[in-house]
């Protein structure tokens, strides 16, 4: 295991050579953390909505980073220097985040900043980090952090964007001339999912029906529901998360809608499905950045789930909290080829970072940092095809890494 | 714009509203009955549905569960009154909000320990599974079940206030405690009673709301909101201003859904502004209260 670690880290060395002579020469500029004494702990501060609906994604996230961090000290750290999480309550709201945020920057003097897991907290949080040349790498779905307004040399997106997720989930459930209905969240994450979904739509010949915004956090769907059937749609996008997606699908299976049409989610969620049970969740159909059953075909999978296992009495690791492990883990080998924490270097060594941690190989684009990775598409299995608790997706697609998945840099406004 | 669909969209309103009268009538009585705001009240309804959960999982019958769960929470209503809401009788009436505001917090924790963070699925029983052709569309039978309980639960609320000896002391009671108090009235028994009637009624709507809500530790703090809107709207403490509150309330949410759907949870708070600016003792509330 140790062998097969250190053999890839002088991978990744070698690969980032270039990248680092690159970095120099791009730009010298925010130099103030160089002065720092090299032997301190890398605190790396993880801000995380720990309280409020997406609690559970937000442990899992903590328990996945925490591994990394655990793994890079055991292997020596950085030279003898070991690495530190600093976990914070965002609360799921902007400005406590950033608040946080700014906290972890200024007196607890974090390194990088890891985390957010709402699209729109994750926006607030590179305010902050943008403006104080501060290494952020965001792990919750967006796409204006990839476009050039929101853009930081110093942000890299480790998780899937909107564009990447719904092209892929759309590719694999709409059909040229089928009717689509969309539930969405009215705020940034469901907007995003939304616009994702329509433009995959209009590529493919699917026709939308209507579109319903529905305010974050409702508990009782019931009265969006009649004017989605009255649509008659094949098809229904519903793009929210956490206990909004749970309570959403379980409400519309209670309404007979699964019979009547095609249930199909952005990004399905591990927790939220066995939060409701599989005869709720039977049938649909969603994206992912991960899922524990990639370990019969993908090794680092398997030393992923091993090792997680291991740490967390045998529990496996979730979707969102993967991101945890793949942010982190990109962050520290990074360090590692940098040899520091410097942070123009530790962006030219993320630049030309090729990695492969957990879901295969991944790699962040130059032009808007967005990390080039698989995306899943998950269909929830019925209780009678589960080989056992844990078993609950089938891998219905694979849309392979790769940058044709992704806007164009051109696109997003980035030029050359 | 068809009337089927005004049709469907006015009967969700008003199942909505069944389930949103079923959710504040505990709230509301306990008020009316004893002056105490509970805002433990979204956790009670939330340990009533993990109750609820609990027993059907040792005992496989929903209906067994409908039964026993808000007769043990309950039970446990009684506990929280003769223990911590009693000694703060004599207190300003700030005390008990302090007190039931720090018990939900508790409550919510307690759950999240024992039974962790991310809810436990709970099935429709299946005697009530399925939609129903109403004509106008198709409609869960579970949902027209929760009306059936409510209006069961309405007619024996009012059965009992009205018809009984013990509702009549309660009445009185609620209108002037001292009178009753001179009269030889034991009211700090009555107050547990119906104290634990209350906290009963509230976990109630925990196990009804189960089989359509996710169940988690969460799942009570929109409840408390909800609540409170409806007993301000309805009038504090008036149990038919409740039941008209919860319907008329479900009404608007159900017809904001239709036409801005963003604004459905905002409607709610809406209707409250007005009301409160009309009419701020509420549609059946008492000036003097």
């Amino acid at each position: 295991m140790k062998d097969k670690q250190s053999k890839s880290m002088s991978i990744n060395r070698r690969q980032v050579v270039g990248g680092i002579g690159f970095g120099a020469a791009a730009t010298l500029v925010g130099m103030p953390y160089i002065a720092r004494a090299q032997s301190e702990t890398i605190r790396i501060g993880f801000p995380t909505p720990l309280t409020g609906p997406f609690g559970a994604e937000a442990r899992d996230q903590v328990k996945s980073a925490e591994l990394a961090i655990k793994q890079f000290n055991e292997a020596g750290g950085l030279g003898g220097r070991k690495a530190e999480l600093l976990v914070r309550d965002d609360k799921l709201n902007a400005g406590e985040a950033a608040t946080r945020t700014l906290e972890l920057i200024e007196k607890d003097k974090a390194h990088a900043i890891v985390g957010a897991l709402s699209a729109a907290v994750q926006l607030a949080v590179n305010e902050v980090t943008r403006a104080r040349n501060m290494l952020y790498i965001s792990i919750s779905q967006s796409d204006t952090i990839n476009e050039v307004k929101d853009f930081s040399r110093y942000t890299f997106h480790e998780a899937l964007n909107p564009h990447m997720t719904t092209a892929a989930v759309a590719k694999h459930t709409f059909k040229k001339g089928a009717k689509v209905a969309h539930l969405a969240a009215d705020y940034a994450y469901g907007h995003e999912m939304l616009r994702g979904f329509k433009r995959a739509q209009a590529s493919i010949g699917a026709e939308s029906v209507g579109e319903i915004l529905h305010p974050l956090g409702v508990p009782d769907y019931s009265t969006f529901l009649p004017r989605i059937s009255a649509m008659k749609p094949d098809i229904l996008c519903i793009s929210n998360f956490g206990r909004d997606q749970a309570n959403s699908i379980k409400q519309a299976a209670e309404f007979g809608m699964k019979q009547q049409m095609k249930i199909v989610v952005p990004v399905i969620l591990h927790n939220q499905r066995l939060a409701v049970g599989s005869e709720v969740f039977e049938g649909v159909v969603g994206g992912a950045n991960y899922y524990w059953g990639l370990e019969e075909t993908i090794p680092s999978a398997r030393s992923f789930n091993d090792a997680f296992r291991a740490t967390n009495g045998g529990a496996i690791p979730t979707d969102y909290g993967a991101y945890g492990y793949t942010g982190v883990k990109s962050l520290l080998q990074a360090i590692t080829a940098a040899g520091g924490t410097d942070v123009d270097k530790i962006v030219a060594a993320l630049e030309g970072l090729k990695y492969d941690v957990a879901k295969g190989p991944q790699s962040y684009r130059k032009c808007d940092h967005q990390s080039v990775q698989s995306v899943l598409v998950l269909e929830s299995k019925k209780k009678a095809d589960m080989k056992n608790d844990l078993d609950l997706f089938r891998v219905a697609a694979t849309e392979q890494s790769g940058e044709a998945m992704l806007r164009t840099c051109a696109e997003l406004g980035f030029s050359g | 714009m068809d009337l089927q669909l005004i049709g469907m969209q006015l009967l969700s309103g008003a199942v909505l509203g069944a389930v949103l009268v079923m959710t504040a009538l505990g709230f509301t009585i306990i008020f009316g009955m004893l002056g105490v705001v509970n805002f433990a009240h979204g956790a009670l309804f939330m340990v009533g549905a993990y109750a609820g959960v609990m027993v059907a999982m040792q005992t496989g019958s929903f209906w067994f569960a409908l039964l026993v769960a808000p007769i043990a929470v309950g039970a446990i209503g009684l506990l929280i009154e003769r223990f911590l809401i009693r000694p703060l009788y004599s207190r300003p009436p700030d005390d008990p909000i302090l007190l039931t505001f720090g018990l939900g917090y508790v409550l919510v924790e307690g759950v999240r320990i024992v039974f962790g963070n991310d809810g436990i699925p709970f099935s429709t029983p299946s005697a009530l599974v399925g939609v129903v052709n109403l004509g106008i569309g198709y409609f869960p039978i579970y949902r027209l079940f929760v009306i059936g309980v409510v209006a069961l639960i309405l007619v024996l609320l009012w059965l009992g206030l009205e018809k009984t000896r013990f509702g009549l002391i309660v009445r009185a009671g609620a209108r002037d405690p001292q009178i009753m108090r001179v009269l030889g009235v034991d009211m700090r028994r009555l107050w547990f009673l119906v104290f634990g009637l209350g906290i009963g009624l509230t976990a109630l709507g925990g196990v009804l709301a189960a089989p359509m809500r996710n169940v988690s530790p969460e799942m009570g703090s929109i409840v408390l909101a909800e609540a409170f809107v409806v007993t301000v709207i309805g009038g504090l403490g008036s149990i038919a201003g409740a039941v008209v509150a919860g319907i008329l309330v479900g009404l608007v949410v159900s017809m904001t859904s239709l036409f801005a759907p963003e604004m459905a949870t905002i409607s709610m708070f809406a209707l409250m502004a007005l009301v409160l600016l009309i009419r701020p003792q509420g549609l059946f509330g008492r000036a003097s209260i």
